[in-house]
């Protein structure tokens, strides 16, 4: 399988992700530039890296969102590809309406970067559709504009739908007021779309793929990943 | 001819600059200031001979397509001259 990673003018997690996917997992990685008008064409997953695209001018992931690779990948998840946004990607994701609502700043008002525990609360997406329920996994988050909102309709309509995907929660599992690092509406960490073949979430799991970065939870969901889109 | 939009968040969204800033009034010994709210001004310089009917259509397109984000955010546009 190949792993297409995306590449605007200011991703920063780029190379990480290639690290994370090519050399640490094994597989076919291209980095594929946001000028592009094509994807590889055996690529079987999309990366939406983070970093600061296009110096996160007008509102974070809102330039990126209208480049040339982005109407590609849009013909990608309609025809169910499998898309994985992380942190900036998620903000692009959700600029593009490839999913639902808005990532805001966050509620503090102060750039969040530490360790956050993740709770899956549903299958629907590529990422999780092989970990088991209520699991949870540490990792880092690092950003400043990761508040997810939308309105209660759309919340509440999500939640029935499982796109609901992934919660900040406790050492206990469970979704608090203090577990949440930037005021995100339900503790939402990650989110999916209706067909559950693409999800944006703010932390990083391919910065946890190794004892010497601080822990390894990440690549245990990028391997399930992994195995996920290989079928 | 010259447009302005006025990028402002909607009202039932949480404003967490507009709360800092509601703040930092307060801290100042400004009083009666019930709420503040803060967003962008995008001024738009357009190329002379564009029909102004046109020209309305075009910067409402560009205000929903990509200056505001109508998920949480609202929008205004004044014609400056």
């Amino acid at each position: 399988m190949r792993v297409s990673v995306l590449q605007f003018p200011g991703s920063n997690c780029d190379h990480d992700c290639t690290y994370a996917f090519g050399s640490v997992l094994g597989c076919d990685t291209s980095l594929v530039w946001h000028g592009d008008t094509q994807l590889p064409e055996d690529t079987s997953l999309i990366i939406v890296p983070g970093g600061f695209s296009y110096g996160d001018y007008l509102r974070c992931g809102a330039i990126a969102a209208h480049s040339p690779i982005m109407a590609a990948t849009k013909r990608f998840a309609a025809q169910g590809g499998a898309i994985v946004g992380i942190c900036n990607g998620f903000q692009i994701l959700t600029e593009s309406r490839l999913l639902p609502g808005a990532l805001l700043r966050n509620k503090e008002l102060s750039f969040v970067c530490k360790n956050v525990t993740l709770r899956v609360d549903s299958h629907k997406s590529p990422l999780t559709a092989n970990l088991p329920l209520r699991s949870t996994y540490t990792m880092p988050v690092a950003h400043m504009e990761g508040n997810f909102t939308a309105d209660v309709a759309t919340l509440d309509q999500m939640e029935r739908d499982g796109q609901l995907v992934l919660r900040y929660v406790d050492a206990h599992g469970e979704a608090t007021h203090h577990a949440n690092p930037n005021g995100a509406a339900r503790n939402i960490a990650g989110v999916s779309n209706a067909g559950g073949n693409v999800i944006g979430l703010m932390p990083h799991p391919e910065r946890a793929i190794e004892a010497l970065l601080g822990g390894t939870d990440g690549r245990t969901m990028l391997t399930s990943l992994v195995e996920f889109v290989r079928g | 001819m010259r447009a302005r939009v006025i990028v402002l968040p909607r009202p039932e969204i949480l404003d967490p600059q507009g709360r800092a800033v509601a703040h930092a009034l307060s801290s100042l010994h400004f009083g009666g200031v019930e709420d503040v709210r803060v967003g962008r001004i995008v001024d738009l310089t357009l190329q002379d001979g564009l029909e102004r009917g046109a020209a309305e259509l075009q910067v409402r397109k560009m205000a929903k397509d990509l200056l505001a984000n109508p998920i949480v955010e609202d929008f205004q546009i004044e014609w400056l001259d």
